[in-house]
């Protein structure tokens, strides 16, 4: 009997030392815990260093994609308003963020590696419609040293819509 | 009967039921945190500084709760079981003395309610009609389970109360006398707590199990008989059982105190008597600790573990305690 009043004080003695650490909580909307790598979040749709859009709108994301939320349109390139490198470009790319999954499917699907995964998770809609992300709110800014589209280009120069790879086995 | 006594009780009254609802609510958060800490985690702190505004929030939300009366059920004895719970649970803190004597207005004042010269068996007495108003609830519920833990709830705590009431006698034996005023004032040489060990740790088990907290919560056990008498209860009734809960922890904590812990006695208490209710609230606060640390610690305690426990132990021994009390005392007298 003394054996357990002694186990009902070594339990209560470790609780006691559990009170005096640290809590182990995020203070949430104060301290934000750091995303891991490969963390599938809201989708971006990337450029290239030049600002041209990576995206051919070749649609194979939406053919891919398992919750039919993906819808593109693709329209043609000239050289006058050049979007993407090569004959094609989307013109129209909307996700329908409640019928994603988050699955990155489309980023598997994607030729270009246009549409990612990103780091972002702080979503939220207050109705259905605002729920659908358009191409100018997925595209990411233009990056420094870019210009932004439509570009005027020079006739024969963004020729091919994948560009050739410097390094092959990179 | 003069009106400046009258005027008094009624004074003092008020001020303990708002003592008493504030402390309840409060006691709430500080349980919610303390839990949390011993558990690694940081409980309630967004709503209001430190999550101060939680209680507030928490009732709020209770009295837009839709309030279901059970088809079936006893419709007014349904309504009046939590009155049954709560209602005691704020009278027993009638004969608790929270300080000297204090004058103003060129009248002494005492500050406790009423001091008895019967006030343990005043307390005993009221504690018991709590039991009542559970077993209304699980009966008048229409609800097989809600019955089982009402009735397993009324046998825990008359068997408790029998251990309970006989660890009284141990400071009514030294203090020789039933009054709670007194038996502080016997206090002023030396804690009961250290006269009589036995008698404090059996009262403390007694009373977790009387307020039907953990380890003793089997009849409220939520993952098991699905929150037990007070299932069918929700909004403001369901309050009430919880605020009947929280009372008596702090009723029971305040007895303690007054008993075992020397009640408002402490350092310069009899040059600055506003002391005594400090030191009162800290020794209170400090076994209401006990009792949440308790809870943080152990499992539930099987039913018949239970009642084995209390008839076959607790009742043996604070029985002997009461022998050897009096055995002490009365071979002690004539030095």
């Amino acid at each position: 009997m003394f054996r357990s009043i002694r186990e009902i004080g070594r339990g209560l003695a470790m609780t006691f030392r559990y009170m005096l650490t640290k809590p182990v909580t995020y203070q949430y909307p104060e301290v934000k815990r750091p995303v891991r790598p490969r963390f599938k979040g809201r989708h971006v749709l990337k450029r290239y260093d030049n600002g041209l859009e990576k995206c051919i709108g070749c649609s194979l994301c939406e053919a891919a994609c398992p919750a039919d939320a993906i819808f593109v349109e693709s329209a043609e390139n000239t050289d006058e308003a050049r979007y993407s490198p090569g004959e094609r470009y989307a013109s129209t790319y909307e996700i329908n963020m409640l019928r994603c999954i988050f699955c990155g499917y489309c980023e598997d699907a994607c030729p270009t590696e246009a549409i990612v995964l990103g780091d972002n998770y702080e979503l939220s809609f207050t109705d259905r419609r605002s729920a659908i992300y358009t191409k100018e709110m997925l595209l990411e800014p233009v990056p420094p040293g870019g210009k932004p589209t439509p570009q005027v280009t020079e006739p024969g120069k963004f020729v091919r819509p994948i560009p050739i790879m410097s390094d092959p086995t990179d | 009967m003069d009106f400046g006594l009258i005027l008094e009780w009624t004074i003092k009254s008020l001020i303990l039921i708002l003592i008493l609802l504030t402390g309840f609510a409060y006691t709430t958060l500080y349980e919610r945190r303390v839990l949390a800490r011993i558990q690694v985690r940081v409980g309630p702190n967004r709503v209001g500084p430190a999550g101060l505004l939680q209680p507030v929030a928490d009732g709020i939300k209770l009295i837009f709760k839709e309030e279901l009366i059970p088809p079936g059920a006893d419709k007014w004895i349904f309504i009046l079981a939590p009155i049954l719970v709560v209602v005691p649970a704020l009278v027993i803190t009638a004969v608790v003395p929270w300080g000297a004597d204090v004058t103003l207005f060129g009248r002494t004042i005492p500050l406790s309610i009423a001091n008895l010269n019967v006030a343990v068996l005043y307390i005993l007495a009221i504690a018991s009609i709590s039991v009542y108003g559970i077993v209304l609830a699980g009966w008048s519920s229409n609800n097989k389970y809600a019955l089982l833990g009402g009735i397993r709830s009324s046998a825990q705590m008359i068997s408790y109360e029998l251990a309970l009431g006989l660890s009284f006698i141990g400071p009514i034996l030294l203090a020789g006398s039933m009054s709670m005023n007194d038996i502080v004032d016997a206090q002023r040489g030396m804690w009961f707590v250290v006269y009589q060990p036995v008698a404090a740790v059996i009262f403390w088990i007694a009373s977790i199990a009387e307020v039907n907290r953990a380890p003793f919560d089997m009849p409220e056990a939520e993952q098991e008989l699905t929150a037990g008498y007070h299932t069918e209860y929700s909004g403001m009734k369901f309050a009430l059982f919880y605020m009947g809960e929280y009372v008596k922890m702090i009723a029971v904590s305040a007895i303690f105190s007054t008993l075992f812990l020397g009640g408002y006695l402490g350092p310069f208490v009899d040059r600055l008597p506003w002391l005594g209710p400090i030191y009162l609230l800290i020794k209170i606060g400090i076994m209401l600790f006990t009792m949440i640390w308790v809870r943080a610690t152990l499992p539930r305690i099987r039913y018949d573990h239970l009642m084995a426990f209390g008839w076959k132990f607790l009742l043996p021994v604070s029985l002997l305690n009461v022998f050897v009390t009096a055995a002490v005392l009365v071979l002690m007298l004539p030095a």
